[in-house]
């Protein structure tokens, strides 16, 4: 069955089928016993690139367009390495950056595919040019 | 300190003399001036909202429309949320400051209460304490979630503590009740860190600031803010941002606006930077705001914009807002009764002493003042009453449970005593002191190993917490579904997840939205304190019986005789005045009195009436004497005598609470006094103007039982009492 962002959230109680971790599990399959039999790890309880889609869809069915457009990017950023999310972070943090740096971060990003957040960073330098938020 | 507005310095509550005016000119879909500024001389600010806050296409419609048209719309119940929430999608900051400063309180609070994201209210709790003892951590987590907060924040005093709190907050938590969700406040790396191992499920660091250089001050732009949020996100972290009134003033670069005004910008870039939420309502910075004229108002108004850009409210009421009890729930109000998604974004469960957030506005010695005020106004301020017994076990519990996780996975012991002081204790300086260099260790340690919500679940489960394991298994899964992302989500104890998608506020006037009744106003009304109305001064402490009844009573012939009158339930139905006086040695001091003044007493029951000066002048109609003492069963008395009219009196004993049995016997010599003609002093009664708010529902009680005993048309009869009385030891 197809997913009906206007009908199917929560995802968790009305969609447990469309739900899986990142290593393919089902959402119904994080339990108790499966951590006890070893089946779940850590690393794999997150919400995966298109769980955090979906999400973004209900956001936008309830007309939330910036929630939406923030929930898209974080399935994007679901793709990154934790370690590179805080660099992007800091990169992106008045003063800290090259207009070339930031650059090199939104060609990162598409690397990863997230066009969606690489777009972002792209906006973001241009405004900081004109406001003098970049390193010469 | 109160102080006059000083607008240069950003010290002006709202409605700023240069708040510029607002403005919005779109040439060919694009910004070319907002808010009295023309696209070249944007700030950061600026050109994060014309690039992601503002939908112009409802922009050309809502800012036509005139200030006092979109404030009417705000407060008239016949234009639902959706439809002014459409219209805040393309209001500036300036048109939003200037609508909300347009309303009076009352209005605020109305508009506040339609714009609400969730349909029910909700409440945020603080627990910290000065030890960063895991074990009272814990227990107060548990404590927090039994009495029905949704979300609960820790903090660090030592940031290496991080894990440790937070692994003490999430088994605390769930143990106390599933589903409720804890964030552990920290700077941004550490915090994403306890996120990716599943020890948190929300945070609210983010904040913003109305001011380019306030901004980037706090080493931050709208767009780093924004990527944070992502990256939150992206972990599975709900996020809700900070912002409030008097924060660009306190640092310095308000550039001269009003607070409510930059606050509009503010929660406009919380809005384009795609949170869910804001944590708002000036929160650190109240006592400033409320130095000035409108203070009160204009935190209120931020709060009402924030549910207007669709956003959930943590509404602040967490930092102490003033010394004063009156002003700080003057200003509760505000936020407690139109109810918003968190009326406070941190109740501190523990004593404020203990709160190192400098929160603590309302504290554990509060808990059962709130809990009186929403039984009171029949609102629902998100705190249960739960009673002392199952507070003690719920935090003993939680205090094992975090011992076994901590043994478990072999973090610093926590000892039996320290289970047993986090069961029972008041505060920190309770807890015996730990080896905080060793706790420090093993949270570095912790934290290299990631150390994981799956551990700490499959701790408790090896344990035997089988069923807290569960519940903090089920707060990952909830990470993997990541509903909670969606506005003002909260978790149900069956793991379902409540928003305003799936429960929204829906409230278009009375009938309608969330309504405190049925089971959940049972719930809020039965405080552990209330009294059963049906027990109250029923004496059953004697079962002996004090009198006994006599014939008719005739009319007495000896001059000296005071009738001692009675009412109708006296010694009988009742047996002890108000105040706890048992109606025979009360009968007895009076026999003694009245004997001590010469005269010579005699007790009947007048049954016809309740009033106690018809009781005490029918006595006076049968004394021999002519003159009577009357005295109600709740201990109020009247010294009659036959020839007056029944309104009228000799003396009058009204303050019932406050007498002794030595106040009867003196009224007893009294009567005595007047029967023999002799110069009588008063008897000497205190005041206490707080008496009859304390006393009026035993008074109401007492009253309704007198006037049920009475038997109409009866004749007074003769009353004996069965013990002699006593010489009343004075």
């Amino acid at each position: 069955m197809s997913f009906d962002p206007t009908v199917d959230y929560p995802l968790g109680s009305r969609r447990p089928d469309l739900v899986e971790t990142p290593s393919g599990l089902a959402l119904d399959d994080v339990t108790l016993e499966a951590a006890r039999a070893g089946t779940l790890v850590a690393s794999d309880v997150r919400a995966t690139h298109a769980t955090l889609r979906r999400q973004a869809e209900v956001a936008r069915a309830t007309g939330r367009m910036q929630l939406a457009d923030n929930l898209d990017r974080a399935a994007e950023l679901a793709r990154v390495p934790d370690e590179e999310l805080l660099e992007i972070y800091t990169a992106l943090r008045p003063g800290r950056s090259t207009a070339m740096e930031l650059e090199e971060w939104a060609r990162q990003l598409e690397g990863w595919e997230a066009p969606l957040t690489a777009a972002f960073v792209r906006e973001a330098t241009a405004a900081y040019i004109e406001r003098g938020l970049v390193c010469a | 300190m109160l102080v006059t507005p000083l607008p240069e310095l950003g010290l002006v509550a709202a409605n700023g003399p240069n708040d510029p005016d607002p403005e919005l000119v779109v040439e060919n879909g694009v910004v070319v001036r907002m808010d009295g500024r023309p696209a070249t001389e944007f700030d950061v600010i600026d050109r994060f909202l014309v690039a992601h806050g503002l939908d112009l296409d409802v922009a050309v419609e809502a800012m036509a429309l005139s200030d006092l048209d979109v404030a009417r719309k705000l407060v008239d119940v016949d234009v639902p949320r959706a439809e002014i929430v459409r219209l805040a999608r393309g209001l500036t900051p300036a048109k939003l400051a200037r609508v909300a400063g347009l309303l009076d309180p009352v209005e605020l609070m109305f508009a506040l209460k339609k714009l609400r994201a969730r349909r029910a209210p909700a409440n945020q709790a603080h627990v910290t304490n000065l030890k960063e003892s895991p074990a009272l951590l814990a227990a107060d987590a548990a404590e927090a979630a039994v009495r029905g907060f949704a979300e609960i924040e820790t903090t660090v005093g030592v940031a290496r503590y991080a894990p440790l709190n937070a692994i003490s907050l999430l088994v605390g938590s769930q143990t106390g009740r599933p589903g409720v969700m804890t964030q552990c406040a920290v700077e941004e790396r550490r915090n994403l860190e306890l996120a990716v191992n599943g020890l948190v499920t929300y945070a609210e660091t983010l904040s913003v600031y109305g001011t380019e250089q306030v901004f980037v001050d706090g080493d931050d732009t709208p767009w780093s803010k924004s990527f944070l949020g992502a990256a939150y996100a992206s972990r599975g972290v709900k996020v809700r941002f900070t912002s409030g009134t008097g924060s660009e003033a306190l640092m310095g670069h308000a550039q001269g606006m009003s607070m409510l005004y930059l606050e509009a910008r503010c929660i406009s870039v919380v809005r384009a930077a795609g949170s869910q939420g804001v944590q708002n309502g000036s929160i650190s910075c109240v006592a400033l705001v409320l130095s000035l004229p409108g203070g009160t108002r204009a935190i209120l108004a931020e709060n009402v914009i924030a549910a207007w850009l669709d956003l959930e409210v943590a509404s602040g009421n967490d930092a102490i807002a003033s010394h004063s009890a009156i002003r700080k729930t003057a200003k509760l109000m505000g936020q407690f009764l139109p109810g918003t998604d968190f009326v406070t974004s941190g109740y501190s469960v523990m004593p404020r002493h203990d709160n190192t957030f400098g929160g603590g506005n309302y504290d554990a010695d509060d808990l059962d003042e709130w809990m009186t005020i929403q039984r009171d106004w029949q609102v629902d301020g998100g705190i249960e009453p739960v009673d002392e017994a199952e507070v003690t076990r719920v935090r003993g519990r939680a205090a094992r449970a975090l011992q076994a996780v901590f043994a478990e996975l072999g973090l610093p012991e926590v000892s039996d005593a320290e289970v047993d002081a986090a069961t029972i204790g008041y505060d920190a300086s309770d807890m015996p002191d730990r080896d905080r260099a060793a706790d420090v260790a093993a949270a570095d340690a912790a934290l290299d190993r990631k150390v994981s919500g799956l551990d700490v679940a499959l701790a408790l489960d090896r344990r035997g917490f089988e069923d807290v394991a569960r519940a903090v298994v089920d707060m990952q899964r909830q990470r993997v579904s990541a509903d909670y992302l969606q506005t003002s989500a909260v978790i149900d104890p069956d793991g379902t997840v409540r928003s305003a998608v799936n429960d929204p506020n829906a409230y278009t006037g009375p009938g309608t939205g969330y309504r405190l009744e049925g089971a959940r106003w049972e719930a809020l009304q039965a405080l552990p304190h209330v009294v059963d109305a049906a027990t109250l001064g029923t004496g059953a402490r004697t079962v002996q019986p004090i009198v006994v009844e006599g014939d008719d009573a005739a009319v007495g012939t000896d001059a000296t005789e005071v009738v001692i009158a009675v009412g109708p339930a006296f010694a009988g139905t009742i047996r002890e005045t108000i105040n706890g006086l048992d109606h025979g040695d009360v009968l007895a001091a009076i026999v003694a009195g009245v004997a001590e003044g010469g005269g010579s007493p005699r007790i009947v029951r007048v049954r016809r009436v309740a009033d106690v000066a018809f009781i005490a002048h029918d006595g006076a109609r049968l004394s021999g004497s002519g003159v009577a003492l009357g005295i109600q069963s709740k201990g109020t008395a009247v010294i009659h005598r036959a020839d007056l009219q029944p309104l009228d009196n000799l003396e009058l004993f009204g303050m019932s609470p406050l007498y002794s049995l030595e106040s009867y016997r003196a009224m007893g010599r009294n009567a005595a006094g007047y029967a023999l003609g002799n110069r009588v002093g008063p008897v000497p009664t205190e005041l206490d103007n707080f008496a009859r708010a304390k006393l009026i529902v035993r008074t109401t009680l007492l009253h309704a039982r007198e006037t049920r005993a009475v038997v109409k048309g009866a004749e007074p009869i003769e009353l004996f009492l069965t013990a002699l009385p006593q010489p009343v030891a004075l």
